[in-house]
């Protein structure tokens, strides 16, 4: 039985009594497919009126849903000749994080991605999808290695964050990102990123700096988790839902703010309904993404990039702007040299 | 009784402090430090520029006051204090946070951005301010903090960035998360144009901050004492259900494990940046500025 969600329970209980009389007409003989008729209808209705209006907590819950399908399945759904790489060459390997190189529509790529385990098993070796900052540098040194051999690079985000972990911070988890955030500003080869669950704050971003941001119908992608924005907001973690409305997080609400390119639609009831067509689906806007920047010379990209977050944020007032400011002026006016010896004295 | 005759506690007669007596010190006058609990007297307490002088402790500053202790007087000019922060999410209670916040320092938002002198070597300088939102970093920190960077690209001048923060500023949400992209863009221009970043770390860097320019310098320079972390204690305890080491996330802790390259006391952290900013092309010339306390 696939695992089903509280909001899903209304339909869950409807679908249960249509299979109780579909047995009682078989086992019993007795005719009752009208009714059924109408319950399947009934079905149908409440079916539409939950999927078509999730709330954002709702679509959080589909968001993190077990069976939904993991970085390892798009790319092995998507690619050819996968070849695994593992390791940061510095410190250890990190299972949050896979990578490698793959051919895609004919072409080398280089693919990396958080992945989350199937079952606790599988989840603690993986960590549940929180990457260590080994998971990080393994990361840049694949999409380094990308740039090398000019081949794009393709990410994939579906995680609750970076592990907070007291080892991740003494190796430097913030310098890992850090440092991600940076070359991926750099990094002269396109990159496409695809937020197909999770997106989890430093630890998406770490993965997240691209030509292109792609993200899943019931994805979310927030700066922080709802349940500690509630517990730091109210004091109470269990608020995650009243976060998760506050916070406008869904990818409906990153397209509005223009901050996502494109909103990939999800089979109806959420990506774990039907992995293959939701592969299809991410296969056919990775293609066409890609296809639109390869056309683009690589030395333009870390500027148009820079155009794209350069524009990200609402900021009000600015009557006075620095980048007006006249250029051959203002060196000479801030070599205050003049101006020391007196400062020298009330400093001791 | 005889237990009586030997009494554990000593009784005093106690009195009340008179009511009002308490506000009558005024603000500043006397300060108590944080880590050894000696009273301080303001006057002293400034002249150690917010030191403590019995165990070193380092008193939080204000951006105004970094400013004034770090820049040659008069040389710095300030750039778009004007940007004032937005409400894009529509967030319970933001703009009366902001007002609050606009009131107590006097400043539109929490980092303050421009350009001046640091013993004769010229800069663009950024200086987070805690008392603003704890430091948090909204849109208008991310475009005040770019905008001083692409000033530096085009003056042609190493950059200075202060930092003190919660890390990213919940009430903008994603908005805010992109910030830490959008300045890591910026930076990543100006390394291509070789010139000079120096973070200054200061009590406390965490979260989002620490994870793009506080750790993006050529070099990382941090106060004693500074907590500076990407998670907080407060979450990693219950995760990994032990109490964390006192030392865990301090300035020094991060040195040890390699991610800064000095831990410099306040009094000395002029002279440090002006020798360091020398030894760079576009540093210039410094103007007797290193000897220090």
């Amino acid at each position: 039985m696939a695992v089903e969600l509280p909001f899903e329970k209304p339909l869950i209980e409807l679908r249960l009594k249509i299979e109780e009389l579909k047995q009682f007409t078989e086992e019993k003989g007795i005719d009752m497919s009208v009714e059924v008729a109408t319950l399947e209808a009934k079905a149908k209705t409440l079916a539409e009126s939950i999927y078509r209006d999730l709330t954002p907590w709702q679509k959080v819950q589909i968001a993190r849903h077990p069976e939904r399908p993991t970085t390892l399945d798009y790319i092995r759904g998507m690619c050819d000749d996968f070849v695994e790489l593992h390791g940061d060459r510095s410190f250890r390997e990190d299972a949050a994080i896979v990578g490698g190189i793959a051919r895609f529509d004919g072409y080398p790529i280089t693919v990396v991605g958080t992945q989350k385990g199937r079952d606790t098993k599988e989840n603690i070796f993986r960590n549940f999808g929180m990457a260590h900052p080994e998971g990080y540098r393994k990361a840049l040194r694949l999409m380094k290695q990308a740039e090398k051999f000019g081949r794009p690079v393709l990410t994939f985000i579906d995680t609750a964050g970076a592990y907070p972990g007291s080892g991740a911070e003494e190796r430097g988890q913030g310098e890992a990102i850090a440092r991600n955030l940076i070359e991926m500003a750099a990094l002269r080869v396109p990159i496409v990123c695809i937020v197909t669950g999770e997106g989890g704050s430093g630890g998406a971003l770490g993965l997240g700096v691209g030509d292109r941001l792609l993200m899943l119908e019931h994805a979310y992608y927030s700066v922080i988790a709802p349940e500690s924005a509630a517990a730091l907001l109210w004091k109470d973690a269990s608020q995650g839902q009243r976060a998760a409305n506050a916070m406008s997080i869904t990818a409906q609400d990153l397209f509005r703010f223009g901050i996502v390119d494109e909103v990939l639609s999800e089979p109806f009831g959420g990506a774990h309904r039907d992995p293959a067509a939701m592969i299809r689906t991410v296969k056919t806007a990775v293609s066409a993404a890609l296809a639109s920047l390869r056309a683009l010379p690589s030395v333009d990209l870390p500027t148009l990039r820079y155009d794209k977050y350069r524009s990200m944020g609402v900021v009000m007032g600015g009557a006075t702007d620095s980048r007006l400011v006249d250029t051959a002026v203002g060196h000479e006016e801030t070599n205050g040299a003049e101006l020391e010896p007196e400062v020298q004295d009330s400093r001791h | 009784m005889l237990k009586d005759l030997f009494p554990k506690k000593k009784r005093y007669a106690t009195v009340a402090p008179h009511p009002g007596a308490r506000d009558k010190v005024p603000e500043g006058l006397i300060e108590k430090c944080k880590r050894c609990g000696q009273i301080l007297l303001g006057k002293e307490l400034e002249k150690h520029l917010k030191t403590c002088p019995h165990c070193g402790y380092h008193f939080t500053l204000t951006a105004p006051e970094r400013i004034q202790i770090t820049l040659d007087e008069g040389s710095f000019e300030e750039f778009d204090a004007d940007l004032t922060p937005g409400d894009p999410l529509l967030f319970p209670d933001y703009p009366s946070r902001v007002a609050k916040a606009q009131e107590a320092t006097g400043l539109r938002e929490g980092v303050v951005t421009g350009r001046g002198a640091i013993c004769g070597c010229p800069v663009v300088v950024g200086v987070m301010d805690s008392r603003f939102i704890m430091g948090s970093m909204g849109s208008v920190v991310g475009e005040k903090l770019a905008r001083a960077v692409e000033a530096a690209v085009r003056f042609g001048l190493p950059v200075v960035l202060f930092t003190v923060s919660g890390g990213a500023r919940m009430q903008e949400g994603i908005f805010s998360l992109m910030q830490m992209a959008k300045i890591s863009t910026a930076l990543a221009r100006l390394n291509e144009t070789g010139l000079l970043y120096i973070a200054v770390l200061t009590n406390p860097t965490t979260g989002g901050v620490t994870a793009s320019f506080a750790m993006q310098g050529d070099i990382h320079l941090a106060e004693p004492g500074a907590t500076i972390g990407f998670a907080g204690r407060r979450i990693i305890e219950p995760l990994i259900r032990q109490k964390l080491p006192d030392e865990f996330q301090t300035a020094e802790f991060v040195l040890e494990h390699g991610m800064l390259d000095q831990v410099v006391h306040r009094k000395d952290m002029r002279a440090l940046l002006a020798t360091i900013l020398s030894l760079h092309p576009q540093g210039g010339e410094t103007v007797g500025c290193r000897t220090a306390l």
